[in-house]
């Protein structure tokens, strides 16, 4: 890795010349020596450069989406046929929790948070996140909690409430193995990962901008994130009390669930939905804002009305506050609440409508390339517009009291979930591989993977809006063969699960050929897709500083605005420079002394001391002082090491500027 | 144990700004992260009070709030609370004036006064317990224990930064700007400060 | 060395301007916490007397004074950046309005 920190003026010391530094090495490590230029595996454990940061959560997550993908098809497997006998009833409750909650927490979330940590900074020109040392907690605070939630498979069994794990079905009484305190600490540490994350990117967005770079200059992706973090930093701490609540009432005996001694069940929805509706979006305002990226690049046109995107996406995450009720219409709320909570949900139908009428004014009369990219945005307009019509039928309040609990729901929230928030991160994938690792994904596998996966997304999840209608149950674990319709189309929908699988596998192999592939046309040239913004001013894979020079920022779109301008004889848009005189321009302004944040372990144990602090929950209270006193160490061994090592970190010293002028001069 | 973890770090010092000092507003990265993350925990604290105000009516067995709770007791405490506030403030003005000795004599009478709290509360939830009121008893008993138990943990945080920070000042061990660390301690402890401002009336003083 | 403690020596942090504001003396503090401490203790003494329907709305309103008062003043956001005025009072006013929200559909503002 390269730290630029290193002064690459090499000039022999002689013995005893080290100029005092203001803090000495003692001081600065606090009980270790600080890792400085580690290598090999140590170079990614410990750093704190955002792009290895996105590229570990982005591995991290797919592990957990096949993890994910494995517990559905065993869901879809036990419904093939009636009398399903793959799963009994308590392992399939499991599944289906773990499934959504892998999904949801594990995949989706961090998934995001991928695309997020790599391309935030390179798209508003800064050389790293606000808090890198931040940035690296968060990542390995986040694989700790994955674990720990996957843990319970072993240890018992995992929760098996459902993904909103309604109390009080989820106390000890109805729940009593570990499965439920392992989910609900497990996704406690994913909470602060989330919390610190998204902290960590406000403020990135906020300060860390180029030069000239306004607000209303940053690319939408950003734009978007930036909404998707605010909605994260005030519904993380809701569902942190609620899952406070069941721990307490599942450990220590509280009463917040116990309706003998007068406790409202309504009190855990009303909880999780303030945060669940909010989440909503968090899982999908990033892939909104990464189609609004891929449409106009591949329709060679600029975003339709950038600032309304960009204003729908927060007024989204505003009215997304207002509307948590509608998922507890059956609940008995009172027709006030009802009224109110519905109106509110169709209002919020305004900003989504905006954002596809944006996308299809995009496209219209552009230039369209149908790649791979493309074709998965253009996907998401087209299903996730199917998704959100059933969501209106949602907010009818008479029509989702028939609709609650059937399959008519999960067949609305997988389309916007999967075509719109999964469809949007495999754009993503196609669009900014080459940046991230230098190589073109193959095209022929990709509409492989495309299709297979849009053929197969509907095919499972399209018969479900008809079973769901009939009056088949959501989260029912097998059926009679009396059944005709559930026979046939649950056949369906799990014949459609196995295409969809096969276009996923299409993925990683297309994964695998390009990484493997020894044919030069792999090597990504430097503006593969003829892009608009500033992530593609630099090289691909981009050097660990990212910029050579901080690029001034003068329009929207500034990368596009730099190659092409308007003729003014012809009125006609030409070329006015290439991708690669504007980098070769970059390099021959390159900032000399470049400092970056170096490595730092102090993340790594403090992220390690929170699953310790889980275990003494369940298993025994001593643990928890452990976990605790290391959590503390780690801490003040943190809060005392500067964020950019200082030179007598460097093993010998480093030369410090002062013996370097001595001796030059 | 959210929000110990992410309230050190906000005294850390991880701005490294480009390693220029430049940032696009000109302002501080550690003062933007504090400030939102007590914007979070307006949501936290929150969800806690309003759990609180659901159940406080609700006590099948054991005592009632207007049996156990004691006005002239808690506003004492809550004064000393209050008061801990002032000498944070008066720290921090040392501090922005580079008095690094003082400030760290009114952080740690701070931490005292804190700590003078904490003890009140201690001894508060013991009468408590005396007179019948246990974290299981009934949901007035759960959901008034976890609420001013949330709020004591973040005032012995509180106090463990404050003693942290006066610590490594005294060893010279702070990175960066002393004066802002100072100032972010302090707007952590105004915050646990505000919050009680809340409790005081809502709980105590509101007859249930 | 570090940069950032360059940088605070060299005194180009924006707090360093600030500094002087508060320069004029620490009265104002004592003078805020003074407030703060009558009002605190016009709450206690209101919960002693009987003043009806307008006990509740008094005592809310003294709250969010005193609220206010420490926030504006001893967390200094009053002379601080607009930007840091948004942060905590969206976090806040979301707060208010959503647990309201919350406890209205429990019916909670409608019982004697």
């Amino acid at each position: 890795m390269a730290i630029i920190e290193q002064p690459r003026t090499n000039v022999a010391l002689p013995a005893g010349t080290g100029a005092p530094a203001l803090v000495t090495p003692k001081e600065a490590k606090g009980m270790f020596a600080r890792p400085v230029e580690p290598k090999g595996w140590r170079d990614w454990v410990f750093t704190v450069d955002h792009k290895k940061i996105g590229i570990m959560y982005g591995v991290v997550a797919f592990v957990f989406f096949i993890v994910g993908g494995l517990e559905a098809m065993l869901i879809r497997l036990q419904l093939a046929a009636p009398n399903g006998k793959v799963l009994s009833a308590e392992q399939y409750n499991q599944m289906f929790t773990m499934h959504a909650t892998t999904m949801v927490f594990l995949f989706v979330m961090p998934m995001a948070s991928a695309f997020a940590n790599y391309f935030v900074p390179l798209q508003i020109g800064a050389r790293d996140v606000a808090f890198p040392r931040i940035n690296a907690f968060g990542l390995w605070t986040f694989v700790a909690g994955a674990i720990f939630v996957n843990l319970s498979w072993f240890l018992g069994g995992g929760a098996d409430g459902g993904w909103f794990m309604y109390a009080p079905n989820s106390t000890k009484m109805f729940s009593p193995g570990h499965g439920v305190d392992f989910w609900a600490f497990g996704l406690q540490i994913t909470g602060i990962a989330s919390l610190t994350g998204a902290i960590n990117l406000i403020v990135t967005c906020i300060n860390m901008r180029a030069p000239g770079m306004s607000l209303f200059k940053m690319p939408i992706f950003t734009w978007m994130i930036m909404v998707v973090q605010f909605l994260l930093v005030f519904a993380m701490p809701v569902i942190t009390v609620a899952l406070f609540l069941l721990s307490f009432s599942r450990g220590f005996g509280g009463a917040f669930f116990d309706v003998k001694q007068g406790a409202d069940p309504l009190l855990w929805q009303h909880l999780f939905w303030i945060f669940g509706h909010p989440e909503v979006y968090i899982l999908v305002l990033p892939s909104f804002g990464i189609v609004s990226e891929v449409l106009p690049v591949f329709s060679r046109k600029p975003l339709f009305g950038y600032k309304f995107v960009a204003i729908s996406g927060a007024a989204i995450g505003f009215v997304g506050w207002g509307v948590w009720a509608h998922h507890m219409f059956a609940s008995g709320l009172g027709p006030i609440s009802v009224l109110v909570f519905s109106m509110a949900t169709m209002m919020i139908a305004v900003p989504t409508g905006v954002k596809i009428i944006n996308w299809t004014l995009t496209m219209w009369g552009g230039k369209l390339r149908f790649t791979t990219a493309m074709l998965f945005a253009i996907g998401l307009i087209v299903e996730f517009t199917i998704g959100g019509l059933s969501g209106v039928t949602h907010a009818v309040a008479p029509s989702d009291t028939q609709q609650t609990d059937t399959y008519y729901i999960v067949a609305h929230f997988h389309y916007v979930l999967f075509g719109g928030a999964i469809f949007g991160l495999f754009s993503g994938f196609y669009y900014w591989w080459p940046k991230v690792f230098g190589r073109l994904l193959n095209e022929r596998w990709g509409k492989a993977n495309f299709w297979l996966m849009v053929i197969g997304m509907n095919l499972t999840f399209g018969p479900m809006h008809i079973v769901g209608l009939q009056g088949q149950p959501r989260r029912m674990y097998r059926y009679d063969e009396s059944n005709v319709h559930a026979r046939f189309w649950n056949a369906i929908s799990t014949v459609g699960a196995f295409v969809l699988a096969l276009g996923i596998l299409c993925f990683i192999v297309n994964v695998v050929i390009t990484h493997r592939s020894k044919n030069p046309a792999v090597k990504a040239p430097l503006d593969p897709w003829d892009a608009r913004s500033l992530e593609w001013m630099t090289s691909n894979p981009p050097p660990a500083h990212n910029f050579d020079a901080i690029p001034t920022v003068h329009e929207l779109d500034e990368f596009f605005h730099r190659k092409y301008a308007v003729d003014h004889e012809t009125d006609e848009i030409k070329q006015i420079a290439t991708a690669e005189q504007i980098m070769a321009e970059q390099m021959a302004h390159a900032e000399k002394d470049i400092h970056l944040p170096s490595p730092s372990y102090w993340p790594l144990v403090v992220s390690l001391s929170l699953p310790i602090i889980g275990f003494g929950v369940i298993y025994s209270h001593i643990l928890i002082a452990v976990g605790a006193l290391v959590t503390i160490l780690g801490l003040f061994g943190w809060s005392m090491e500067p964020s950019v090592a200082t030179k007598d970190d460097y093993e010998p010293p480093a030369p410090t500027d002062d013996a370097i002028k001595e001796l030059t001069a | 144990m959210s929000t110990a973890a992410v309230a050190e770090h906000g005294t850390s010092h991880d701005d490294h700004g480009g390693g220029h000092g430049h940032t696009s507003t000109g302002l501080s990265n550690n003062k933007l992260a504090m400030w939102l993350f007590l914007g979070s925990e307006c949501l936290l604290f929150g969800g806690l009070i309003s759990t609180y105000m659901l159940y406080r009516g609700r006590h099948v067995k054991g005592p009632g709030p207007d049996q156990v709770f004691s006005i002239p007791y808690t506003s004492v405490s809550s004064f000393v609370l209050l008061m801990s506030s002032l000498t944070m403030v008066l720290a921090v003005a040392e501090a922005q004036k580079r008095n690094i000795d003082k400030a760290k004599l009114w952080m740690t009478v701070t931490a005292v006064l804190g700590a003078t709290f904490v003890g009140g509360q201690v001894f508060e939830f013991t009468e408590f317990y005396r007179k019948g009121l246990g974290y299981t008893t009934s949901l007035f008993g759960s959901s008034f224990y976890t609420l001013t138990g949330f709020h004591g943990v973040h005032v012995t945080v509180g106090i463990i930064m404050l003693m942290a920070t006066v610590g490594m000042l005294k060893s010279n061990k702070v990175p960066g700007d002393k004066a802002e660390v100072i100032e972010l301690v302090g707007l952590y402890w105004h915050f646990v400060d505000i919050v009680w401002i809340l409790i005081f009336t809502l709980v105590y003083l509101i007859p249930a | 060395m570090s940069t950032a403690v360059e940088h605070a020596s060299l005194g180009t942090d924006p707090n360093a301007e600030h500094t002087e504001h508060a320069g004029h003396g620490n009265s104002h503090y004592y003078l805020v916490a003074l407030a703060l401490a009558i009002l605190t203790g016009l709450e206690v003494l209101l919960s002693y007397i009987d003043i009806g329907a307008a006990f509740m709305p008094l005592l809310l309103t003294l709250m969010m004074i005193k609220f206010i008062m420490v926030v504006l003043e001893f967390m200094h956001l009053r002379k601080d950046a607009k930007v840091f005025h948004f942060l905590f009072w969206s976090g806040f006013l979301l707060a208010i309005a959503v647990y309201i929200g919350f406890l209205a559909t429990f019916k909670f503002f409608l019982q004697p």
